[in-house]
């Protein structure tokens, strides 16, 4: 993956931009040591990294501002960052750039469960903005599998999704109003707490630009009251088309259950031998979880069991208690981990059609042997949102290089099948320059149009989402 | 009047385009700063592209009227879970609703505060710009964040930015039971107390709706499967014992008659001039309906107090009525928190010409908002003016 060239000017303005820095920020807050600036030299696409000029961490809106000014007067390229747990590179800095990193701004503004939001500064982790609430029986829906560690800024720069979202939807179906700081250093407020947007919808073209239109300080989300109570039932099937029917069936069927994850045999096998959750060895193994009291998960699992054994699982296992719940996801949610003890990975993120899903898999199983990677498939199947994990040897010289390109056939795979390179990832540098297997020339020209809008001097994060020479005269304006 | 038959057609005539065009769908929603221009009529691009009951999606031609796309979503026994709302009852208006207008204006009806608007369940867009390029965004499927997020723009622009000429649909399964509670005898601020009781809970209510009045009522519908329906009714009818009386409807055809009056103001079908307000719940019912004082007419509030429908007779200083209700929405002593907004859905020409129809924007909202429009149609000529 290639960068842009930094800027040498820039470069030589470094000192007199920490200066200036300075003026508007507490002296830690400014980071510009080179041994220090290196902790923000990557995120965790860890194959590319860069130290940036300085990293800069602001407790407020009005520091944000400052420091967005000051990097707007002076023409330096600024690279917003929330948690760095972006698997796309969409935190990755330049050489030339500044890092302005939200980690310090994590309070809850204000709570109000009458009208159901919590609104918080966007460095606060997913999973705390919960944790602020659960007490007294809300959550906030979107559930990223990074959430211990991620922050709101980027799941709003990602538009970020979960496992839960076949039901509550992602981050924009969630979110009702932000704090942005424009590259000048103008403060607007988008949305609010209130429903839809009376004008053009600005708050939904935010979410999901990451970190190009702006730096999203503040952000306002809807809360919702929390299950009465959620369980699981496990299938394990001889075959990827009899699970992809099944996933089909239950949609049809009418039940909306929260969760419907599925794992291929290399999968399933990797997560036994790390985990031990005892699973079934088959070919596709389905998690599908619904919620209510318990007679109304009951009632549903009734009803999935029912159409599964249709299907002739090799294994139906119903969860009656917290603890088989709990035995049922574990191997599901220890599989990042399991398969990054056998090797190096990397993990992928296109959706596809539903119905796409045995000729996808099938597809990927033969482009497997072709490149001579093995690959496992763990993916959100509900809503086709496909999480292909390629194992590879980092430390074998060409091994990325060919895991990368097998990657790249998968996405474009997932483009041919009537889906998309990314579900939940973002495109960072990492799909940028495939973006082209997506949009025709003009699809990408009215997005890099919406950036001229917003930031002229293509200041904020440039090197990302479009290819680099398709935004190349943007950029050297 | 253009009516282009196929996408290439319309690209080419908007193209070609001397002067600004007036683009609607099926012309049931005469809402806006009235428009001067040629008429571009989307209706005959119309048809189901392609339907996926299995994963949920549906692809439709923008002029595909909404009843063809409903008829086919319940032979499958799903649905457009936004419930978008007919405005020919309250308007007065005759034709088709089209999907592509549906898109176009946002349009949601009761179920938006809990599954979502148009604009949550639309995946993807296909349409064309002010200079003839036809243009695509978002896809089919219901994860999808590559690139920017034009669907949601392009939702609720009313025609300004673009015109659609496909739309992509997440659709979902239809209950198997619904049932509607009915509290008795409450006034507003009792309403919102039942609705904010029944929306924070954990029993799922599909639409929270108050009717004041001479018999006063707020509406509660619970969908589902029917073991589940009768268990969250039993719960909830618990939880508001102290409220008032409740009653239960014995059909599901009397709950659907229910929400589609809801659904479409009937209440308001009457007034000469009909404004809808969104702003949260607390600050909609409990600062600007009080402030309104005698002013305040025939209303509805909707999703748990978040949505209020006001209506007024004609004459009676309605450009007065318009300002104040925005000036109440952007006064922070009644809206806190700020956002919000007030708009004018119903009201003749001369007063959609003479007022700003859609709440204001702040100067650098409003500069961003322009921007935007530069891009999408630099000669001006998409529906100008409408959104002001």
């Amino acid at each position: 993956m290639e960068m842009p060239a930094p800027n040498q000017a820039i470069l030589g303005l470094k000192d007199r931009l920490v200066a200036r820095l300075q003026t508007v920020l507490p002296a830690d807050a400014v980071i510009h040591d080179q041994a220090e600036t290196r902790a923000y030299e990557c995120d965790a696409l860890t194959a590319y990294k860069c130290p940036p000029l300085c990293a800069v961490l602001p407790s407020s809106t009005q520091e944000v501002s400052d420091v967005l000014r000051i990097c707007h007067e002076m023409g330096v390229p600024v690279v917003p960052r929330g948690a760095g747990t972006s698997l796309a590179g969409g935190a990755l800095p330049t050489a030339d750039s500044v890092i302005l990193g939200v980690a310090r701004m994590t309070e809850v503004l204000e709570t109000n469960y009458d009208d159901r939001f919590v609104r918080v500064q966007t460095g606060r982790t997913n999973l705390s903005v919960t944790g602020a609430v659960e007490a007294d029986g809300f959550f906030y829906a979107p559930d990223p599998s990074s959430q211990l560690a991620c922050a709101i800024a980027g799941n709003i720069a990602m538009n970020s999704g979960g496992a839960h979202c076949l039901k509550y939807g992602v981050t924009t179906n969630n979110l009702l109003g932000v704090t942005m700081v424009m590259m000048d250093g103008t403060v607007v407020e988008l949305g609010g707490a209130h429903m839809d947007a009376g004008g053009l919808d600005l708050l939904g073209l935010i979410c999901g630009s990451e970190g190009q239109l702006g730096v999203v300080t503040e952000a306002t989300l809807r809360i919702l009251p929390k299950p009465e109570g959620a369980r699981p039932v496990l299938m394990g099937y001889d075959s990827n088309e009899v699970a992809g029917q099944v996933v089909s069936d239950i949609i049809k069927a009418g039940v909306l259950p929260v969760a419907i994850e599925f794992m291929d045999r290399p999968c399933i096998r990797a997560t036994e031998a790390f985990a031990k959750a005892g699973y079934p060895d088959c070919e596709a193994l389905l998690i599908v979880e619904v919620e209510g009291s318990d007679a109304e998960i009951d009632e549903q699992l009734g009803l999935i069991t029912q159409i599964a054994r249709r299907h002739n699982p090799v294994e139906l296992r119903e969860s009656t208690s917290a603890e088989e719940s709990a035995r049922i996801w574990l191997g599901r949610k220890s599989a990042f981990g399991a398969m990054g003890q056998i090797n190096d990975y990397m993990c992928l993120d296109g959706t596809i059609p539903v119905s796409q899903l045995p000729f996808v898999l099938r597809r990927i199983g033969e482009m497997s042997k072709e490149y001579g990677l093995d690959v496992g498939n763990v993916f959100h199947a509900g809503d086709g949102n496909m999480h292909p994990l390629i194992l590879f040897d980092a430390n074998k010289p060409g091994d990325l290089e060919k895991c990368e390109a097998f990657g790249a056939d998968i996405l474009r795979l997932c483009v041919e099948v009537g889906g998309c390179l990314t579900g939940e990832h973002g495109v960072g540098i990492e799909k940028r320059d495939l973006m082209v297997d997506q949009f025709a020339p003009d699809d990408l020209d009215i997005q890099m149009a919406v950036k001229d809008v917003f930031d002229p001097q293509w200041l904020l994060n440039p090197a990302k989402v479009f290819p680099l020479d398709a935004s190349a005269k943007r950029r050297a304006a | 009047m253009m009516t282009p038959q196929t996408e290439a057609e319309l690209a080419e005539m908007v193209g070609a385009a001397q002067g600004p065009l007036h683009v609607f769908g099926g012309g049931t929603r005469p809402i806006g700063r009235p428009v001067t221009g040629e008429a571009l009529s989307l209706s005959a691009l119309s048809g189901i592209v392609e339907y996926e009951p299995g994963a949920l999606t549906l692809v439709a031609r923008a002029g595909t009227p909404v009843a063809e796309i409903e008829a086919a979503l319940a032979a499958e026994g799903q649905r457009l879970a936004f419930e978008p709302m007919d405005h020919r009852t309250l308007l007065g208006t005759e034709g088709a609703p089209t999907m592509g207008g549906v898109v176009a204006a946002n349009v949601s009806g009761p179920r938006r505060v809990a599954v979502g608007a148009a604009r949550d369940f639309l995946l993807g867009v296909r349409f064309v710009d002010g200079t003839g390029r036809v243009l695509k965004n978002g896809g089919r499927v219901m994860k999808n964040v590559t690139g920017y997020d034009l669907v949601k723009l392009m939702a609720g622009s009313y025609g300004t930015l673009g015109v659609l000429s496909e739309v992509s649909l997440k659709v979902l399964p239809q209950p198997e039971a619904v049932v509607t509670l009915t509290l008795h005898g409450v006034d507003a601020a009792g309403a919102l107390e039942a609705m904010t009781r029944a929306i924070t809970s954990p029993y799922e209510v599909s639409g929270a709706a108050y009717l004041p009045g001479d018999t006063p009522r707020v509406f509660l519908r619970i969908e589902g499967f029917a073991g589940s329906v009768a268990y969250r009714a039993a719960q909830l009818k618990t939880l508001l014992a102290d409220l008032g009386q409740i009653t239960q409807t014995d059909t599901p055809e009397e709950s659907a008659d229910q929400w589609r009056a809801l659904r479409d103001v009937e209440l308001l079908a009457g007034c000469a001039n009909v404004w809808r307000v969104s702003m949260t719940p607390s600050a909609l019912v409990d600062r600007l309906l009080p402030a309104l004082g005698d002013a305040l007419g025939p209303y509805q509030l909707d999703w748990a107090g978040g949505l209020c429908w006001l209506g007024a007779d004609a004459g009676a200083g309605a450009a007065d009525m318009h300002t104040r209700l925005q000036a109440l929405v952007a006064d922070p002593a009644i809206n806190a928190g700020g956002g919000g907004h007030a708009t004018l859905i119903k009201g003749d020409a001369g007063l959609r010409a003479q007022v700003p129809v859609f709440q204001p924007e702040p100067a650098p909202l409003a500069a961003l908002t322009r921007g935007l429009r530069e891009k999408f149609d630099p000669r001006g000529i998409l529906n100008p003016g409408l959104m002001g």
